[in-house]
């Protein structure tokens, strides 16, 4: 890292920069001017600080996400890294949005700062290309999150999932930092490009494979693959929705981007759709690509069954998101540039598709005070305008077209079958897949059919404030307009 | 032109499902209005079109960067499938005037049906097609579960997993074309021209035959259709046995035998007699034809009945398909067009005018009911439609299932003689329905023996008649006509055979 150019650090981080003075100022606004005010006005006017930021943030990103940019070798910025920050702004704005209600935590100003850190480290993830980069920024992401979700002291739920997500996720960080240390030992330096071109000239040893395993588990802890899956359940059941919520989209989105980086790394940059066969792939490079192969299998075959038996919406669009893990890291598999933006184009509309989701689940447990399937039941008749909003969200996961979880599916296998690195294995897990989200259908129609066919318990509206009905609508009408203009994002992102 | 049947349909039931709530009277109404401009443009289209071949409706490039295009078109047999969907639309509305319970949302799916319908049959984009083939499952288990009857939760499932299995096996048929041929383009013609590897063909021809089979009833996998069938509300029954089921064998035609010619070429050897996929799915479409017939004779739900002659009948659909002869597919797509006029029909007398009056579908109790005297028109309704089912000469059936036998003959003589078993059979089933529901002699008594007096119906109501004249005119005139059909049938499906296979 020597010779880092500040002014170009500087440049470069300014929008992340933004952010971390934003969530300052989000704590000094609410601990030092609104000591006296309501809850709600506090959390008010956090959430709208935080929004803002956000906006200047994705401001900022858009104004320059065409040119290329790189710190040394640990960060860069390019027009898909962008993408990727602008999605993840995106996300946490509403986030931020779809929380002004939230009634879990007498701390709003520290809720949205810690939001906003967590979002920093997320943006960071995302744009870097160094090992120790990865895991610093890894770990700022992963510190707010067990925060976080430990963020309802009331409640036990909420603890116990914290203290589950923090010791999981203390143990695959250490882990990972354990198989980092291995490949800085084998090839001498820390930035991905390097380790790629060492990888590429020197001899394979087994203490490589090693290395490889121990870094595959600890990012797919991050992204909820099997095996590596267990807290996610607890996690996304336990902590407070807006905090799921983040979990699920922002967290998901950087991680994938940083395991397209370091698969581009570990396994070769093949230059063209039709690269490197099967057969001369080098031996390190096959060995990493069947570990994500079995992982992809195995989440995409347990998340799928599992969430069958979910009778909590929140278990079960866990489980959905260890299933949805699995696609991606089919496309991150293939490791071609494609495939890396087709998993990137999938990781952002599922994960704005899930923060609507548990936008509608939010409201419905303020409101029943519970997340079980029953809990929706005749919500149609509660509130068809909010029912309307979760059909698309759950349509839209289960991949029906128009909406946009079939563009990005379609997209993603397309991308997978035409790359012909992994060769029949790729046509052999896109037909697992594609059945699995046939099965996935049956729990997905569970609960629409809780919504739309069986008959309220009570039949008095339900509670909806004018902010989060809107936030949830425009989400609703994104994944549908994405959906039926597939080509609208294609300015930031290549499809094909 | 015909693109409007798809815009109509969809635009129909955007505005019903944000109408705040309506009286249950407009929203019919409404829904009238639109499946009547659905039918009216479907009309004007058929007309229009004559007996040219391909008419082109619409294309703009959609996502060029991978190569497809939003492209409509139209030839002979879309042109007759997009008019039986206008018919079999308003009819479905006529025989849902008396859904009081959310009518709005009601009709709202219905459309949303509707429009993906009309959708698949002009799509000429395989990715289109497949849009439009997904739209048209969802709102299937919407109709059944919140408006269906017995079993409907259990019925809407099962169905909605069964077409979302029948279509993952296209979606995987399709993406492997897709990335195997290597051109940016989903183009149905584009790729047909493509020269896939025969071996390609080989898994990939049975993997998305069956994949829309499933929808068309193909047995094993018929299974979904009685009991969706029987749980659906009458409209929706009429939509699943008179367009849905069609989809799959539309399908099945469009993409599967087009993209693939040579999945059905030999295998170069035999096994038990087995030859090629060409020989195995004529197998099943014969055992599904003896089998949904056979089934059909034994039932005592009444609709049961006519779930299981579906089977059959689409079972001729798929055999008249296999025989790649022009007789035998021009008799598949006539009886496509014929089936969904009269299974439609009949499940509009069994579930609307017989069921809606008596609240029972089970033959035995309907024998006690002396329906022949109480209610002398859905008699004489049934009788119509059940003698045209049959396959009486004078109405569509007839021809239809002639041209069918005659290909099949030409081929598998045995598969023919089989099929036409399956057709007596039919008559006998028909016939045993008839006599136990209309014109049973065993009047119920009451404990002590004294016969309990006929029962007094509602009459037939404006929308029934108006639904039955225009099924059952529809099936007699194309019966007495058929060359009004044939005449643009037959071009088409010589293109196809032209085209698709050297």
């Amino acid at each position: 890292m020597n010779g880092v150019n500040y002014w170009n650090l500087f440049a470069i981080t300014l929008p992340e920069s933004l952010l971390e003075v934003i969530s300052l100022v989000v704590l000094i606004v609410d601990l030092g001017l609104l000591r006296k005010s309501s809850h709600a006005t506090r959390m008010a006017v956090a959430a709208v600080l935080g929004v803002v930021g956000c906006a200047a943030s994705i401001w900022w990103l858009s104004g320059h996400a065409g040119s290329e940019a790189a710190v040394g070798d640990f960060l860069v910025a390019t027009p898909l890294v962008a993408a990727a920050q602008i999605g993840i702004l995106i996300l946490t704005g509403l986030v931020l949005l779809l929380s002004i209600k939230a009634e879990f935590s007498r701390n709003p100003g520290e809720f949205v700062a810690i939001v906003l850190l967590g979002t920093t480290g997320m943006m960071l993830v995302a744009a870097a290309r160094d090992l120790l980069m990865i895991f610093v920024a890894l770990e700022l992401l992963s510190l707010s999150l067990y925060v976080l979700t430990a963020f309802a002291k009331n409640s036990a739920q909420s603890a116990e999932a914290a203290l589950k997500y923090y010791l999981f996720g203390g143990m695959s960080a250490a882990l990972m930092l354990f198989g980092f240390s291995y490949l800085y030992g084998l090839t001498g330096t820390t930035s991905l490009p390097g380790i790629a071109q060492m990888l590429a000239t020197g001899a394979t040893s087994p203490l490589l494979i090693v290395a490889l395993v121990l870094v595959a588990a600890g990012l797919g802890f991050k992204v909820a693959a099997v095996p590596f899956h267990l807290w996610a359940p607890d996690t996304y059941q336990g902590a407070p929705a807006p905090v799921t919520a983040l979990i699920a989209s922002g967290s998901k989105v950087a991680s994938f981007a940083v395991l397209v980086a370091l698969t581009t790394a570990l396994a070769g940059a093949s230059s063209s759709a039709s690269g490197t066969s099967a057969s001369s792939m080098s031996a390190s490079s096959m060995s990493w690509i069947v570990l994500l192969l079995w992982m992809a299998a195995g989440s995409i075959v347990l998340g799928n069954l599992a969430a069958l038996v979910q009778t909590s919406v929140r278990r079960l669009l866990a489980y959905s998101a260890i299933a949805h893990a699995g696609y991606m890291l089919l496309g991150i598999a293939a490791h071609t540039p494609q495939s890396g933006a087709a998993v990137l184009y999938y990781a952002l509309t599922y994960a704005l598709t899930t923060v609507g989701a548990f936008g509608v689940i939010a409201v419905v447990e303020r409101a029943t005070g519970s997340d079980r399937l029953d809990a929706f039941a005749g919500l149609s008749r509660r509130s068809p305008l909010l029912a309307g909003t979760m059909l698309i969200f759950l349509l839209s996961l289960a991949g029906i077209p128009p909406l946009v979880g079939f563009w990005a599916k379609f997209n993603l296998f397309a991308s997978v079958l035409r790359a012909g690195t992994i060769g029949v294995w790729g046509l052999g897990l896109v037909a697992v897949a594609l059945a699995a989200s046939a099965v996935s259908l049956y729990y997905y129609l569970q609960v629409l059919k809780r919504i739309y066919v069986i008959k309220p318990v009570q039949a008095e509206p339900l509670a909806i404030s004018f902010v989060e009905l809107t936030t949830l609508i425009l989400i609703a009408l994104a994944v549908i307009a994405l959906g039926v203009l597939p080509g609208a994002l294609s300015g930031w992102i290549q499809l094909g | 032109m015909l693109a409007y049947t798809i815009y109509l349909s969809f635009a129909g039931a955007l505005i019903l499902a944000l109408l705040p709530r309506v009286p249950a009277s407009f929203a019919r109404v409404l829904a009238l209005f639109f499946a009547l401009g659905g039918l009216a443009v479907a009309v004007a289209g058929f007309i229009a079109g004559g007996t040219q071949g391909n008419v082109a409706v619409a294309d703009v490039a959609w996502v060029p960067a991978m190569g497809i295009h939003y492209t409509l078109a139209a030839d002979g047999i879309s042109r007759v499938l997009v008019l039986l969907t206008g018919l079999a639309s308003v009819a479905g509305v006529l025989f849902s005037w008396n859904i009081d319970e959310r009518t709005n949302e009601f009709f709202a799916f219905y459309l949303v049906l509707i429009g993906g319908v009309y959708g698949v049959f002009l799509s000429v984009d395989l990715f289109l097609l497949f849009v439009f083939y997904e739209i048209a499952i969802v709102p299937k288990y919407f109709l059944i579960a919140i408006w269906g009857s017995t079993r409907r939760e259990y019925g809407a499932m099962k169905l909605a997993l069964y077409s979302f299995a029948g279509s993952a096996m296209v979606l995987i048929g399709l993406l492997a074309a897709y990335a195997t041929a290597g051109a940016h383009t989903m183009d149905l013609h584009a790729l047909a021209r493509y020269p896939f590897p025969v071996s390609f063909q080989m898994w990939a021809f049975p993997l998305v035959f069956t994949g829309f089979a499933i929808l068309a009833g193909m047995w094993p996998f018929h299974t979904w259709a009685p009991t969706g069938h029987v749980a659906a509300p009458t409209a929706a029954s009429m939509l699943l046995a008179g367009v849905v089921m069609k989809l799959g064998a539309y399908g099945c035609l469009r993409v599967a035998m087009t993209l693939f010619p040579h999945g059905l070429d030999p295998w170069g050897f035999s096994f038990f007699g087995l030859d090629s996929w060409r020989t195995v799915f004529g197998l099943l479409a014969v055992i599904g034809i003896v089998y949904g017939a056979a089934v059909a004779l034994v039932q005592d739900d009444f609709k049961f009945v006519i779930g299981y002659s579906s089977v059959s009948h689409m079972g001729l659909v798929l055999l008249g398909l296999l025989t790649l002869s022009q007789i035998g597919i021009d008799g598949a797509v006539l009886q496509m067009f014929s089936h969904g006029v009269l299974a439609g029909l009949l499940f509009a007398i069994v579930g609307r005018v017989v069921y809606g009056r008596t609240h029972t579908r089970d033959l035995n109790k309907l024998s006690k009911l002396q329906l022949g005297k109480a209610m002398p028109f859905a008699a004489w309704l049934f009788v119509i439609a059940g003698m045209a089912s049959m396959g009486l000469p004078g109405f569509s059936g007839f021809i239809a299932e002639l041209q069918v036998l005659i290909g099949a003959w030409q081929v598998y003589p045995w598969f023919a003689a089989v099929a036409g078993v399956g057709i007596v059979v039919g008559v006998a089933y028909t016939w045993r329905a008839m006599q136990k529901a209309f014109f049973s002699d065993t009047p119920a008594v009451t404990a002590d023996g004294a016969a309990v007096p006929i029962p007094r119906y509602e009459p037939i109501t404006w929308p029934e008649a108006a639904g039955v004249i225009l099924l059952a005119g529809t099936s007699l005139v194309v019966g007495l006509y058929p060359r009004l059909l044939l005449d643009v049938i037959t071009p088409a499906t010589h293109a196809l055979l032209m085209g698709g296979r050297p």
